[in-house]
C-alpha cells in the first residue's frame, strides 16, 4: 500500500512539471503588457515602464522568469499579486473555503438528487418513473446556469423573499446564514451535475443489474432492496465516482458566471479579475492550484475504486 | 413411490417479443423425489433452463407462465411475490452454469455464503460467517477459513462452482435445481464437483434436478432422465432404461447410437436439421422434420406423452421403435 502511494505520487511530478510549463507558457500568449497596465496614469512614461519591468523581471528572458518562478513555488512561495499587492497564497487560502463550501453543497445536491434517481429510473426502466427521471435530468442538463440563476433569485428573493439574492456569509460566522447565502448558487451548479450522474447511474446500474450475480443473489432469495442497493449498486460505483470526482474537481476550480451571478467571492472571481489585470502571479498560482486539486482527487478516486472493486486492490 | 419433491405439470412459459409471442416451454411434466436426481437434457433451446428458472420464479415480467408447479405440494404459481422470494434460497435453491460471473466480485466467499443464513435462519452476521465457513468445508474448499475472506477473483472456476453449490445447499433446501453446473470446468474438476453433488445429495436428502446437453453426466449421475426437445419433454425414464432402450427418435439420435436392426429407414449417426423457430413451430411433432421415422400423422397431429413400458413414457406415434424397425 506504501509502495503503491509512492509509486502513485513519483507519477504525478511530470505531470506537474509540464503543467507549469503550460500555464507559463500560455500565459505569455495572452495580448497586453502588464506593465502597462499597472502603470496606470503614467503609461506614456519610458522610465516608469522600465523600473516595473525590472521590478517584476519582467526585463529577464522567459526560461529566467519561468526558474525564477518554479524555484519559489517549490519552496512554497507562490511570489505577490502586482495588483492588489498581497501574496498570492493567502489569496488562494482566503478564496479556496467559500468555493469549497459551495462545491461541497453542489455536489451533494448533484448526489443526493443523481444517484438515487439514477437507480430508480433503472429499476423502472421504460416505465413512468423511469421517463419522468430522464426528463428531470434533461432539464438539469439543458438549463444553462445563469437563467436557472436569475429565475431562483427572482423566484425565492424577490417574489417569496425567502433567501438573500447575493453575498456571502462565511460558516464561521454565522451557520444557517452562509448556508442560506449558499443554498440557491449551489442548486444551481448542482443541478447540471445531478442530471449527468443520473444518466450515468442509470446506464451503469442497467449494466450490473443484468450481470449472473444480480441472478445469484435473486436466487438466494435476498429482497429486491438488498438485490439492488447492495449486489448491483456495489459494482455500478466505479463509473460514477469516476465522473463524480471529475465533476468534484470542475467545481472547485471555480463556477465563474454562478459566482458572478450570486456575488460569491470564490476562485471564480478571483480568476477572472487576475486574467482581466494581466496578474501573471496570481493566474499562475490559482491555475496550479486547481491543477493541485485536480491531482490530489484523481488519488481519492484510487483509493475510492479500491474501496469498491477489491480486484484492484493488490498491486 | 415417495411424495415428490417437486412436481411439475402441464407447465407452459411464453415470452412477448417484437415478431410475436414465443412459447419456450409447453406443456412440461416432470417429477422429483427427494434424495433423487432427475437429469434433464436437451440442446440449447430446448426450454430446460425456462423451465428451471419457471420453478425459481426467476424469470423476467414479460414471461407468462402457466399450469401446477408444486414443491412439497405447495402450489409455488399461486404464491404471492414475497412468499415465493422466502422459498428461494430456503426452500429451493438454484446452481448456474457460469462460476466465472455468478458470484458477486465486491463480496467476499463467506460472505455471499452466509448473506443466505442471515435471510433465512435469521444468524447474526458473525454466527452467520462461522456457518458459511462450515458450508465451505462441506464442499471439500480447502483452508475453508481463509478462502472465506478472500473475493472471488482470487479462487480458481472449480472452487468458486464449490462456493456457488455451498450458498445453494447452506439452508438445507429440499429442491436443488442445477442448470449445467459443470459445462464450464474443466473435464477433472467435472467429476468431482458432480460427485460433490451426488455425496451432498445422499447426506442430506434433497431432489436434485440436474440440466446438462452430456448424455456422459447422466449415465452416472441421474437415476431419472427427462429427454427436453423444442418445449416439449420427449422422453421420460429411467436413466438404466433409456440407455439400454432408447424409445423416441431424438434420444437415439442424442445418444448416437444407430438401431442395430439395419432397415430401410436409414442409420441414424447424428441429428440431420436444426432446432425449429420457436415462433412458429411445426404443427405436429416438432422433431418431424428432422427425424427419419416421421410418418404422415407425424407431420400433422402432436404425439402425447405415453407410456411404452411402465415408468418409460414418449411423445412418438411410431413408439415402440423396435416394431418400426422390425416391421421395415
Amino acid at each position: 500500500m506504501l509502495v503503491w502511494l509512492a509509486r502513485r505520487l513519483a507519477q504525478v511530478v511530470p505531470t506537474l512539471i509540464l503543467l507549469s510549463v503550460m500555464i507559463f507558457g500560455l500565459q505569455q500568449l495572452m495580448p497586453g503588457d502588464p506593465a502597462l497596465i499597472l502603470a496606470g496614469e503614467e503609461r506614456g512614461d519610458p522610465q516608469v515602464l522600465a523600473q516595473i519591468r525590472a521590478e517584476l523581471w519582467l526585463d529577464r528572458p522567459l526560461h529566467v522568469q519561468y526558474l525564477h518562478w518554479v524555484g519559489n513555488v517549490v519552496t512554497g512561495d507562490f511570489g505577490f499579486s502586482w495588483r492588489i499587492r498581497e501574496p498570492v497564497a493567502r489569496l488562494i487560502l482566503q478564496k479556496l473555503p467559500v468555493t469549497f463550501q459551495l462545491a461541497s453543497m453542489a455536489f451533494l445536491i448533484a448526489v443526493l438528487i443523481g444517484v438515487p434517481m439514477g437507480i430508480l429510473s433503472a429499476t423502472h426502466r421504460d416505465r413512468p418513473a423511469d421517463w419522468l427521471a430522464n426528463g428531470i435530468a434533461l432539464f438539469g442538463i439543458s438549463m444553462p446556469n445563469f437563467w436557472l440563476g436569475i429565475m431562483m433569485i427572482l423566484l425565492f428573493s424577490v417574489q417569496l423573499g425567502w433567501l438573500p439574492p447575493s453575498g456571502y456569509v462565511p460558516l464561521t460566522e454565522d451557520f444557517w446564514q452562509s448556508v442560506s447565502t449558499t443554498i440557491m448558487p449551489a442548486f444551481v451548479l448542482g443541478s447540471g451535475i445531478a442530471g449527468v450522474l443520473m444518466r450515468h447511474t442509470r446506464a451503469a446500474m442497467l449494466t450490473a443489474l443484468s450481470q449472473d450475480y444480480v441472478r445469484t443473489a435473486r436466487a438466494k432469495g435476498l429482497t429486491e432492496r438488498v438485490v439492488v442497493w447492495k449486489h448491483a449498486l456495489r459494482n455500478a460505483l466505479i463509473p460514477v465516482v469516476t465522473l463524480g470526482t471529475i465533476e468534484f474537481g470542475r467545481l472547485l476550480a471555480g463556477a465563474v458566471l454562478t459566482e458572478q451571478i450570486f456575488t460569491i467571492p470564490g476562485f471564480g472571481k478571483l480568476i477572472v479579475d487576475a486574467v482581466f489585470n494581466r496578474d501573471y502571479p496570481v493566474v499562475q498560482g490559482v491555475v496550479l492550484a486547481t491543477a493541485l486539486i485536480f491531482v490530489g482527487l484523481s488519488l481519492v478516486a484510487d483509493l475510492l475504486y479500491m474501496a469498491i472493486n477489491p480486484r484492484l486492490r493488490q498491486a | 413411490m415417495t411424495v415428490p419433491a417437486l412436481t411439475i405439470e402441464n407447465l407452459s412459459v411464453e415470452f412477448a417479443t417484437d415478431r410475436g409471442s414465443l412459447r419456450a416451454v409447453d406443456g412440461v411434466s416432470l417429477s422429483v423425489a427427494p434424495g433423487r436426481t432427475l437429469a434433464v437434457v436437451g440442446e440449447s433451446g430446448s426450454g430446460k433452463s425456462v423451465s428451471a428458472l419457471a420453478v425459481m420464479g426467476l424469470l423476467p415480467g414479460s414471461a407468462r407462465v402457466g399450469g401446477h408447479i408444486a414443491l412439497d405440494g405447495e402450489d409455488l404459481l399461486a404464491l404471492p411475490p414475497e412468499a415465493l422470494r422466502a422459498r428461494r434460497g430456503g426452500a429451493m435453491a438454484m446452481i448456474f452454469q457460469e462460476p466465472m460471473t455468478s458470484l458477486n466480485p465486491a463480496f467476499t466467499a463467506g460472505e455471499q455464503v452466509a448473506e443466505a443464513l442471515r435471510v433465512h435462519r435469521g444468524l447474526a452476521p458473525a454466527a452467520a460467517f462461522a456457518e458459511a465457513v462450515a458450508m465451505l468445508e462441506r464442499v471439500r474448499i480447502p483452508d475453508a477459513a481463509r478462502r472465506a475472506r478472500q473475493y472471488p477473483h482470487q479462487l480458481s472456476g472449480g472452487m468458486r462452482q464449490r462456493v456457488m453449490i455451498a450458498i445453494a445447499l447452506a439452508c438445507r433446501p429440499r429442491l436443488l435445481l442445477a442448470d449445467e453446473p459443470t459445462t464450464a470446468l474443466d473435464v477433472t474438476v467435472q467429476a468431482q464437483i458432480l460427485a460433490l453433488l451426488g455425496q451432498l445429495k445422499r447426506e442430506t436428502g434433497t431432489a436434485v434436478v440436474l440440466i446438462t446437453h452430456d448424455l456422459g453426466v447422466v449415465a452416472d449421475h441421474a437415476e431419472d432422465v427427462a429427454v427436453m426437445y423444442a418445449g416439449r419433454v420427449v422422453e421420460r425414464a429411467s436413466a438404466a432404461t433409456l440407455f439400454a432402450r432408447p424409445e423416441h427418435p431424438y434420444t437415439v439420435g442424442l445418444l448416437g447410437a444407430a438401431p442395430r436392426l439395419t432397415g430401410g429407414e436409414g442409420r441414424l449417426a447424428s441429428i440431420e436439421g436444426t432446432v425449429p423457430d420457436m415462433r412458429n413451430p411445426p404443427p405436429g411433432c416438432r422433431f418431424a422434420p428432422r427425424c427419419p421415422f416421421a410418418i404422415t400423422r407425424c407431420v400433422a397431429e402432436p404425439p402425447p406423452l405415453a407410456e411404452v413400458a411402465p415408468g418409460h413414457m414418449t411423445a412418438c406415434w411410431r413408439a415402440p421403435l423396435a416394431q418400426v424397425l422390425g416391421a421395415a
